[in-house]
């Protein structure tokens, strides 16, 4: 498989009479854009708003973040079963609005969207604040069923996503970047001599708010499945969960993955990276061992040696994030999995809910409770107020003068797990 | 210049060994013992103003006296950070060090350092409430404690923030604190993994945890006259969250009578849980706590009667010590109250 992602980086935002990129400005006819977003009934209001990297601007709360993304090949579109039709992604050539991102913005759906601030030390925690943003803000119509609202704010956000890079697919790319891997059997045979390593997924499926998609299915009800790296890279899999906003991977982050990246660009050097097994995170413990089971039987059957995990939330996944390490590790394949904390406000709790101890190689993603300041910004857009209804907010979170003491959990992807940030707990 | 203070015992001071043991607290405006090491050690950093001297033995028996005392004189010479020991493996020393020290920091607000070998009882009283720099059991390794005390002294009295225990080189305090690494978390989960595949050595960047496994309470053994509670962690709260209970990383349970209700509906309970869709708790709250159905078998005598008090919070990001403190605490109230058993729903 060999995909090109041809990228133009984008470097500011405005609004314009065309939608279309030049010299790293990306223009949007708002109207047009609008109107794409629109056509969708059971939205009562739509508004577009931009944010730009070093603003003082508040955005919250957010649901979903995507990049701009078109297919170039093939039949067009993009995340195919949603906006492009349904067939194997991750080869050919992709454009991509490098360094602009879509942010979903409407009425709190659940507990569990984040906000960004675009400066000051709550940016720092997000990658949001360092990409130009188009804010879709939108109100649903009255007594929307909260599904039909999360299932809506989500295909929205995704069409408009696809749309942007349609109107600017002409532009002239930046940097080609490629990413070519043949078959399993193929690179072993290629490689024989290094360790074959497999990257496990875990992904929110709990179901009531709580999904991820892959191929446009909701994985929750199906069992651990193979992805060729590539078809992870170029839009296979999609958020629809409102997990807690500092560690759900949004859309953005799948196509980004960076352990993804970072297994590829060691592939044929250091490892043989076999590929990457998106996997469930069940609410009961039958589908705990059934996905913990299936992973590594795909692994053993792939003659996997070594396996990272990331995990997806905490609390109730820490246990499936155990049930793999305990699996891989007694089976004789080397795990390192990578998950946030929960140490609570004063950081001297124990971190997780559960624990074994095959899991002796930890990455740390941070502290999802940790206390931030954030001043107040000059421009806020979508509803300050919720803060008090999300995870890592409280009541008395925002100030009479916009200012916030909250979690860091609050923030968008601020603990990433699947390693997007730097951040990470130490001992003091 | 700042100003540091330097305690240590009778031994060091050259006064004696165990029969000097009950020398009292006594303040010398100069140089002692394994003070002149640290003064060079210090040296453009701060100076040594004084040195506090009391007996092993006089502080562990007459704790309160000693404490007291040297404290005064600590407080009298000023200080801007005060230096304990290093204590090595002696036990007496060492919780005379961690003493001292911990008091100083606790009644003058500035940073004390000590230093002591890991299995030093001194490490578990009070590594939480000093900074406690890792050493040799036995002065052989003076040099070295020393060296690492004048480094972390030198940090704390320079006002920069402090990096990780083990950069700093002191005992960690017990607390996870966030800090940006120079690699994504990626990036090292990729290296770490490549390292153990090739069987090099590593480190794991969370240490497993040790799980108090809590056996479940023996089986009720006459439901006909028993008392049942219900207890819930789903975030199902009166109406309007009275006592503000979290949506998540709760830090309180709320604890509300429900001796005058057979049902819970949307008019009077509502679920605040941030961790779930509440659609249908909210629609009716007993999917979540089974109140209705609680009633029902009371009424059919299936069990005795059910505890008026009903308790909740929500369990979801909540910090595991929060998690044991509401358990011991909720435990506690149903036993006194005479309750034989309790049914806990999640979600």
């Amino acid at each position: 498989m060999r995909l090109e992602l041809h990228k133009v980086k984008v470097r500011d935002v405005q609004w314009g009479e065309k939608t279309c990129v030049k010299d790293g400005v990306l223009y949007v006819n708002k109207q047009a854009a609008i109107n794409c977003v629109k056509e969708e009934e059971r939205f009562a209001k739509v508004d577009l708003e931009l944010a730009r990297p070093g603003e003082s601007t508040r955005i919250i709360p957010i649901k979903d973040a995507i990049e701009p993304r078109v297919k170039l090949t093939g039949k067009g579109g993009y995340y195919p079963g949603f906006s492009a039709p349904m067939g194997r992604c991750g080869d050919g050539k992709t454009f991509v609005l490098d360094g602009a991102a879509v942010l979903t913005c409407g009425p709190i759906v659940a507990f569990q969207e984040g906000f960004v601030d675009m400066s000051g030390p709550g940016a720092v925690y997000t990658p949001f604040s360092a990409t130009q943003n188009i804010i879709m803000v939108v109100e649903p119509i009255k007594d929307l069923d909260p599904h039909q609202y999360e299932l809506i704010l989500r295909e929205g956000g995704l069409k408009l996503a696809v749309w942007l890079a349609e109107q600017c697919k002409d532009a002239p790319a930046d940097v080609v970047e490629v990413f070519e891997k043949g078959t399993v059997p193929e690179e072993s045979a290629k490689y024989p001599q290094l360790p074959k390593v497999i990257y496990v997924c875990m992904n929110i499926t709990q179901g009531l708010l709580h999904d991820t998609y892959v191929y446009a299915a909701d994985i929750r009800p199906s069992l651990p499945t193979l992805l060729h790296p590539n078809e992870v890279l170029d839009g296979a899999m999609v958020s629809g969960n409102c997990v807690s906003a500092c560690d759900k991977n949004t859309t953005w982050h799948h196509v980004h993955n960076p352990i993804v990246a970072a297994l590829y660009a060691r592939h044929g050097k250091e490892l043989n990276f076999l590929g990457v097994i998106p996997t469930q995170e069940s609410t009961v413990m039958d589908g705990k061992l059934r996905a913990s089971q299936m992973n590594l039987s795909i692994a053993r059957e792939l003659g996997a040696e070594g396996v990272i995990v990331s995990e997806e939330g905490y609390g109730n996944p820490d246990t499936d994030l155990c049930l793999n390490a305990r699996n891989f590790e007694n089976a004789g394949i080397k795990s390192v999995v990578v998950s946030d904390e929960a140490a609570g406000t004063d950081g001297a709790s124990q971190s997780l809910a559960d624990a074994t101890p095959e899991m002796t190689a930890f990455i740390s993603t941070g502290n999802v409770n940790e206390m931030l300041e954030v001043p107040a910004m000059d421009k806020v857009i979508g509803w300050p107020e919720t803060i008090a209804h999300l995870s890592g907010g409280a009541a008395e979170s925002l100030r009479e003068d916009g200012s916030m003491f909250v979690e860091m959990q609050a923030i968008i992807a601020s603990t990433a797990e699947i390693g997007f940030n730097r951040v990470g707990c130490e001992w003091i | 210049m700042k100003r540091v203070v330097h305690y240590i015992n009778q031994f060091y001071a050259g006064i004696g060994g165990e029969d000097k043991a009950d020398q009292t607290p006594l303040f010398k405006a100069e140089l002692v013992g394994p003070g002149v090491g640290l003064a060079k050690e210090l040296e453009g950093k701060a100076e040594i103003v004084g040195t506090v001297i009391c007996g092993d033995g006089y502080y562990g028996e007459h704790t309160d006296e000693a404490r007291a005392a040297c404290l005064k004189m600590i407080q009298d010479a000023k200080p801007d950070l005060l230096v304990a020991g290093p204590a090595f493996n002696a036990g007496r020393y060492g919780f005379a060090c961690g003493d001292i020290a911990a008091t100083t920091a606790a009644e003058l607000g500035i940073p004390t350092v000590t230093a002591m070998y890991h299995e030093n009882p001194g490490v578990e009283l009070y590594s939480k409430k000093t900074y406690i720099v890792p050493c040799a059991d036995s002065a052989r390794g003076m040099g070295k404690a020393l060296k690492g005390i004048a480094a972390l002294a030198g940090k704390l009295l320079s006002g920069e923030k402090l990096g990780p225990a083990r950069l700093e080189g002191y005992i960690h305090r017990g607390i996870r604190k966030n800090f940006i690494h120079e690699k994504s978390g990626a990036e090292r989960a990729v290296e770490m993994l490549l390292k153990k595949l090739r069987g090099e050595e590593f480190r794991t960047e969370y240490e497993m945890p040790k799980f108090n496994k809590i056996p479940p309470a023996a089986p009720v053994k006459d439901l006909k006259h028993a008392t049942i509670a219900l207890v819930s962690s789903g975030g199902v709260v009166p109406l309007g969250n009275p006592d503000h209970i979290r949506v998540s990383s709760a830090e309180s349970f709320g604890k509300y009578d429900i001796s005058a209700l057979d049902d819970m509906t949307a008019q009077n309970y509502e679920s605040v849980h941030g961790g779930y869709d509440r659609v249908w708790a909210n629609e009716d709250p007993d999917v979540v706590v089974p109140l209705d159905v609680m009633r029902q078998l009371e009424k059919e005598g299936v069990y005795g009667k059910l505890h008026p008090i009903f308790y909740t919070t929500t369990g979801t990001g909540t910090a595991v010590a929060f998690a044991e403190k509401f358990g011991k605490e909720i435990g506690e109230e149903l036993k006194n109250a005479g309750v034989d058993a309790a049914i806990l729903t999640s979600t």
